[in-house]
């Protein structure tokens, strides 16, 4: 495209979209994290702070990053994208949002590139910090921990949706207009997290007492690998390391002039350094025709595993060592392993860095603080089974993840069941109505009682109209758990409680009482001398 | 130059309400402060760097991002402090003004160049489920408004010229030690649950003074 850009001020900018996308991407990743982000300001210039932004730099991240666009920036056509996804303990993984960063061809010719372009990224960016805090995964992130990880993956090209669902909404973060087009900023995140359940029994029915933990195949093949929104410190052994931002080529250093923009002093130094990084180069390679720039070959991941680098496929993931089940005292809460890992995990992992990834990703308990308002609690189970309308919180999607049931029952349709066919302990005792109706989890913890159905059994203080555990609803067949708790919660009266049991005894007992009287008052000498042996 | 005005309406509990200004005041400061200008020779200045921190709310499923300012945060929270507390309608203005100088005897005139107000409708809530819906739902209607606050500014709208270093405090509130926003002001207006606001309270007593 022809512009009047001279040539100083195209090397500008492709360096500022350049240094855009590295921040870009360390701001949505790091607000991932699962933890709050602090950064200092600083009153002098430091020279190496992008944007006049204190955004830390994760040398993984950064490394990820420009093996993505290796070399090349976004421009019409070609987005660089940041997906951001959840990985549950059993292996399941779903798509929650795709960050893009894309250009397109309206240009704004006249806006000066070292003054205006550059503050408009810097505002950019910090609109993006505040919009990567109110999509609904930035909740989900908060709260991963033993029952799932949040992954990202960065890829260049075209961007994929598909794996966000029906229904997804988009927000826009920006734009910023330059002589070769408008960079624009924009989040399609998903909103229905419920379609885990279905995705699952598709590929895997269920098996029971097996944890699958094989990777569900993702619709489109994509080659670069997902990594954890996690980072550790530098200061652990990691056995590899990533350069930093000092490492890094190129250090800016903005001075700005009051005087008109056309005399805008802009100075980029190249700090020089002992070890230069291969990867990282600040000339703009040509794509050659054929290549596919969304293809970037690695198992390099951001718990260190230094075997694994270079080595697996491409859809490697990471080991996930939780264990799915019910617990029944907390329907809601799930059973979580120890930290030695007691649950299997992921067969082609090495096992140093599973268990580093195991210790690593309890970063969050869903009984943290004030952010648990989705999260179950065992007083505000109405809140958490109905969660907001639109909205569904974490524990929707957990809820409807693990539907894969590993129980002691056997589940059978509940319309086929006779009574005597159950094969549970105390069958014969169970209330001969069995129907089940649609409600809430927990509805017979409301305190108004239940409103329609019923379950047949008078002998309720309240009526439960269904019964519909955690964890352990199966699509296809009926749950037992439910049933097995709905039988128990009313076993049947002791016989010798029961009043008309009890009137016929005493009944008996009266009239038998005359008789009794007679034979003992013909043994009295005998009960006499008794009682004078006692004494 | 007209000056540029947004509105925002919230409806929250009482004790959500410092958080919820809080939550707004950041989220539009964050965007209209800067580095500190370090003015060189030649008309050269360099620019500190802004550093962000997360802030959960207590009282909200919500967090925001603000600018790292101990300082600055001490000063919305004396204003928004101003604002909590009891029933009815409250209104406050965040105000970015440039001062131009005039003449003596004039003072300086303060011509804002964007305004952003801030109804906050305060309701009481009587259960605890309800005020756990509450939550939420404040949480979520946050998330809308900073949508809506950064859709606002990356209008790229009018923003005043940088200054020369004789005329920055006309443009930049450079008090602070550590960042440097745009000259603002904030003010409030309340009115209790009968609709009468404060100010028309006290202008009507103030006529029929005089009128005696």
């Amino acid at each position: 495209m022809e512009t009047d850009i001279n040539s100083q001020d195209r090397k500008d900018l492709d360096k500022f979209i350049k240094f855009f996308a590295l921040k870009t991407v360390q701001v949505i990743v790091q607000a991932r994290l699962g933890e709050k982000i602090c950064t200092r300001s600083s009153s002098s210039p430091t020279g190496s702070d992008w944007f006049n932004l204190a955004i830390k730099d994760i040398p993984e991240v950064t490394h990820e990053a420009k093996k993505a666009l290796a070399g090349q920036l976004p421009a019409i056509g070609r987005s660089m994208c940041v997906e951001i996804s959840l990985k549950t303990s059993e292996g399941d993984s779903m798509e929650l949002e795709i960050w893009c960063l894309e250009m397109n061809e309206k240009c704004d010719k006249e806006i000066k590139i070292s003054y205006t372009v550059y503050n408009r990224l810097s505002l950019l960016l910090k609109s993006l910090l505040a919009i990567t805090r109110v999509t609904p995964a930035y909740r989900l992130s908060r709260k991963q921990g033993h029952e799932y990880v949040i992954l990202y993956r960065i890829y260049f090209g075209e961007v994929q949706l598909n794996g966000l669902g029906e229904g997804f909404q988009t927000v826009r973060v920006g734009t910023v207009g330059t002589p070769m087009g408008t960079i624009t900023l924009s989040c399609a995140y998903r909103i229905n997290l419920a379609f885990m359940s279905t995705r699952q029994f598709e590929r895997t029915p269920p098996i029971m007492g097996i944890i699958i933990d094989h990777f569900v195949d993702r619709p489109y093949p994509s080659s670069s690998p997902m990594h954890p929104c996690n980072y550790r410190t530098t200061g652990e052994d990691t056995g590899v390391t990533y350069p930093s931002v000092e490492d890094s080529q190129e250090v800016c250093t903005t001075s700005f002039s009051t005087s008109p923009p056309s005399q805008c002093v802009f100075t980029v130094t190249k700090a020089h350094f002992q070890t230069p990084t291969p990867v990282v180069t600040d000339t703009l390679r040509v794509p050659m025709a054929g290549l596919a720039f969304s293809h970037q070959l690695s198992s390099s991941r951001l718990s260190y595993q230094p075997a694994a680098l270079g080595v697996g496929s491409a859809d490697l993931a990471y080991p996930v060592v939780f264990a799915a089940g019910l617990n029944t005292t907390h329907p809601h809460q799930l059973m979580v392993p120890g930290k030695e890992g007691g649950v299997p995990l992921a067969p082609n992992q090495p096992a140093h860095g599973a268990q580093a990834d195991q210790e690593r990703l309890a970063t969050y308990t869903p009984s943290d603080g004030a952010h648990c308002a989705a999260t179950p609690s065992s007083e505000d189970t109405e809140t958490v089974s109905n969660s907001s309308e639109g909205r569904a919180s974490p524990h929707d999607v957990l809820e409807t993840i693990f539907a894969r049931k590993v129980g002691a029952f056997v589940n059978k349709p509940i319309n086929q069941v006779t009574l005597t066919s159950l094969d549970i302990p105390f069958a014969m005792f169970a209330p001969k109505n069995l129907e089940l109706e649609d409600a809430d989890p927990m509805g017979s913890l409301h305190s108004d009682g239940s409103s329609g159905g019923s379950s047949g059994n008078t002998h309720d203080d309240f009526v439960m109209i269904d019964f519909k555990p955690a964890f352990s609803k199966d699509d296809i067949l009926p749950m037992d758990l439910g049933t097995f708790y709905r039988e128990f919660q009313n076993p049947p009266q002791l016989s010798s409680l029961s009043i008309d049991i009890g009137a016929q005894s005493m009944a008996e007992d009266l009239d038998s009482l005359p008789e009794k009287l007679a034979v003992h008052e013909k043994n009295v000498r005998e009960f006499d001398a008794f009682v004078e042996t006692l004494q | 130059m007209n000056c540029r005005s947004e509105v925002l309406e919230v409806s929250v509990e009482g004790r959500q309400v410092e958080e919820a200004m809080l939550a707004v005041l950041h989220t539009v400061l964050l965007h209209r402060s800067t580095g500190k200008f370090h003015y060189k020779k030649e008309g050269t200045y360099s620019i500190g760097t802004v550093g962000t921190q997360d802030v959960d709310c207590d009282f909200i499923d919500f967090t925001y991002v603000r600018v790292s300012s101990d300082e600055l945060d001490r000063a919305l929270r004396k204003d928004a402090l101003r604002n909590s507390g009891g029933d009815g309608l409250g209104q406050m203005s965040l105000e970015f003004y440039q001062k131009k100088k005039s003449r003596w005897p004039f003072s300086d005139e303060c011509i804002p160049w964007e305004v952003w107000t801030v109804k906050v409708h305060v309701v009481a809530l009587a259960t605890e489920q309800e005020r756990q819906i509450c939550r939420e739902k404040v949480g979520e209607k946050l998330c809308e408004k900073v949508i809506n606050i950064v859709e606002v500014m990356n209008r790229h709208e009018y923003l005043p010229k940088m200054p020369m270093q004789s005329e920055v405090d006309n443009v930049f509130d450079t008090g602070l030690r550590d960042v440097q926003p745009y000259l603002y002001k904030i003010s409030f207006q309340i009115t209790d649950a009968l609709g009468t606001s404060v100010t028309t309270t006290m202008r009507r007593l103030i006529k029929d003074t005089l009128a005696l």
